[in-house]
């Protein structure tokens, strides 16, 4: 504030700007800053990719102008028409359907599981050492399972993902469901708000705000999983294609499904974060 | 409020020697012991005393949240078995429901006890007036300071139609200026509706202040010393003679117990 332009902190300039009038006036000026900043060393990173890469004959990795190149033709292609021009948009319509499905899975298990853990101390004594020692196990290591229970295909895959996004999510409900203050009990019961009832009143509500984080990780780590939960034999996908790719040494389709499989992470976390904001506006941490 | 219950010749509030003991490593604490106190309808009862001395458990245990050891807490005759709208609690730290506004921590309770709809709103907005929050109904807790926050906290039980407002030092948290005007407020609801009142605190001059009968009580074991009744005017001037002398009594025999605890 003590920077500031002396016009922009005069009583006249404070009168007439709007309640929101600092704020976007920050924005405004300040809104090349910040992705200038965040593509800072992305950039850099690609200079330096470049270099070492480019015009190099026995080089195993391409350099970024062949992974552009590649991904160009991936998505509309027209460049090199093999089995991979034109496919990308099958291929992340596949991922989003088992990455959604298998989080919406893991939502509506983990959610209740997560409110009786918390809340129910037989529920506790019966799930959570079970879940403890589940926990660590690694998805990869739930792929041969995976594959004799729910056969090859998509219904490995789905699940593969749910469980990838199950614990983050049941791990911060039940913190958020223990971490709900006392007093809000006392005063739900003596307003009339008894027994089960205080689940969606009381116990819900005042989780939330961990919830939503457990949300987020859950939806990340559904990306996290897609290459392992698409390696069941599934014929589409970005994990599937990635795989594909691999073993044909087509390396700048393996870098264009992981740069793919980035941004499409990026921007589910956005549209969660973005619903987080709403539903939490009342909490002076988050809104 | 409900007046079928008004049966002048039971007091509304009964407790019959009523004792809470908890064992804390191995060693049992008597944090109350042999209470007996009987509080009639729109009566303003302040229980005063140092910490320890058991007031806020007597208050825990008439709102039912904690069940007494021995003895029996008695309402219009019938035991108090656990928490009931009839008996509002306004807390210290307000306890208001942070992802609802004003308005919906005010409707909480009539929503939990089925009222209808437009009951409800008429209701609330009746309150949301009474405690002069109108510019703040659609706020959310954060946003409001400490006093605005315990306005929310008495609209809220009495918007759920409690007989009897049990209120743990609920103005211990606020400044000297806020605590004066919202004492001030309380009397003049109490005044208006016939709220049956009992307040803890360990101010002797907010319980001079604003009590009709004082209960003095004292720590290890916590009990009851004396009930005295506060014959003073009200609205009562805390700078007049009369009231000052009430204080150095009540002062008087507060200190007397510290004394005879520490010998």
């Amino acid at each position: 504030m003590s920077a500031a332009p002396l016009a922009e902190t005069s009583p006249a300039a404070a009168a007439v700007a709007p309640p929101a009038g600092p704020r976007r006036l920050r924005w405004r000026i300040g809104s090349p800053r910040e992705p200038l900043l965040a593509l800072a060393i992305p950039v850099l990173l690609a200079v330096v990719w470049h270099f070492m890469t480019a015009g190099k004959t026995y080089s195993l990795i391409p350099p970024p102008s062949e992974v552009w190149t590649a991904l160009v033709d991936l998505a509309v292609g027209g460049i090199n028409d093999d089995a991979f021009s034109a496919t990308l948009l099958t291929h992340l319509g596949a991922s989003l359907s088992r990455v959604f499905g298998g989080f919406a899975l893991a939502v509506i298990t983990a959610l209740p599981i997560g409110l009786l853990i918390g809340r129910v101390p037989l529920m506790r004594q019966l799930l959570d050492p079970m879940f403890q020692i589940l926990r660590p196990v690694p998805v990869t290591a739930w792929l041969p399972l995976a594959m004799i229970l729910f056969g090859l295909g998509p219904r490995s895959a789905y699940f593969l993902v749910f469980l990838g996004a199950f614990y983050p999510i049941l791990v911060n409900t039940i913190f958020g469901v223990r971490s709900v203050e006392p007093r809000l009990f006392e005063a739900a019961s003596m307003l009339g708000c008894k027994g089960s009832s205080q689940f969606a009143r009381v116990v819900l509500p005042a989780a939330l705000p961990s919830i939503f984080t457990g949300l987020r990780l859950g939806l990340g780590f559904a990306w996290v999983v897609i290459v392992v939960g698409e390696m069941t034999g599934v014929q589409t996908g970005l994990g599937a294609i990635i795989m594909e790719a691999r073993q044909l040494s087509r390396t700048e389709i393996v870098i264009c499904g992981m740069v793919v499989i980035g941004i499409a992470g990026f921007l589910s976390d956005r549209i969660v974060m973005l619903i987080g904001r709403r539903l939490l506006a009342w909490s002076p941490s988050h809104g | 409020m409900t007046d079928i219950m008004a049966d002048p010749t039971i007091p509304i509030l009964d407790i019959k020697g009523v004792s809470k003991s908890f064992t804390v490593q191995g060693r049992t604490v008597e944090a109350l012991k042999g209470a007996d106190l009987t509080v009639n309808r729109g009566e303003f009862i302040c229980l005063l005393g140092a910490s320890g001395c058991g007031k806020s458990t007597l208050l825990r245990i008439v709102a039912g949240f904690e069940s007494a050891t021995s003895g029996e807490p008695l309402m219009w005759g019938k035991p108090i078995s656990g928490p009931d709208p009839s008996r509002g609690m306004v807390f210290q730290d307000y306890g208001l429901f942070p992802w609802l506004t004003v308005r919906d921590n005010i409707s909480f309770g009539p929503k939990s006890r089925g009222r209808p709809a437009a009951e409800i709103r008429d209701t609330v907005s009746r309150y949301v007036d009474i405690v002069g929050l109108q510019r703040f109904a659609d706020a959310y807790p954060h946003q409001l300071s400490g006093g605005m926050k315990q306005r929310v906290a008495i609209a809220r039980v009495l918007a759920n139609e409690a007989e009897v407002v049990l209120m743990d030092e609920p103005f211990g948290a606020l400044d000297a200026m806020t605590r004066e005007r919202l004492q001030d407020e309380l009397l003049d609801l109490w005044s208006r509706t016939g709220l049956t009142v009992l307040f803890v605190t360990h101010a002797i001059e907010e319980a001079v202040f604003l009590a009709d009968r004082v209960v003095v009580m004292s720590p290890s074991p916590g009990r009851i010393d004396a009930i005295h009744t506060i014959d003073l005017a009200r609205r009562r001037d805390v700078s007049s003679p009369a009231f000052n002398d009430v204080r150095r009594m009540l002062s008087g025999q507060l200190h007397s117990h510290h004394a005879r605890a520490a010998a």
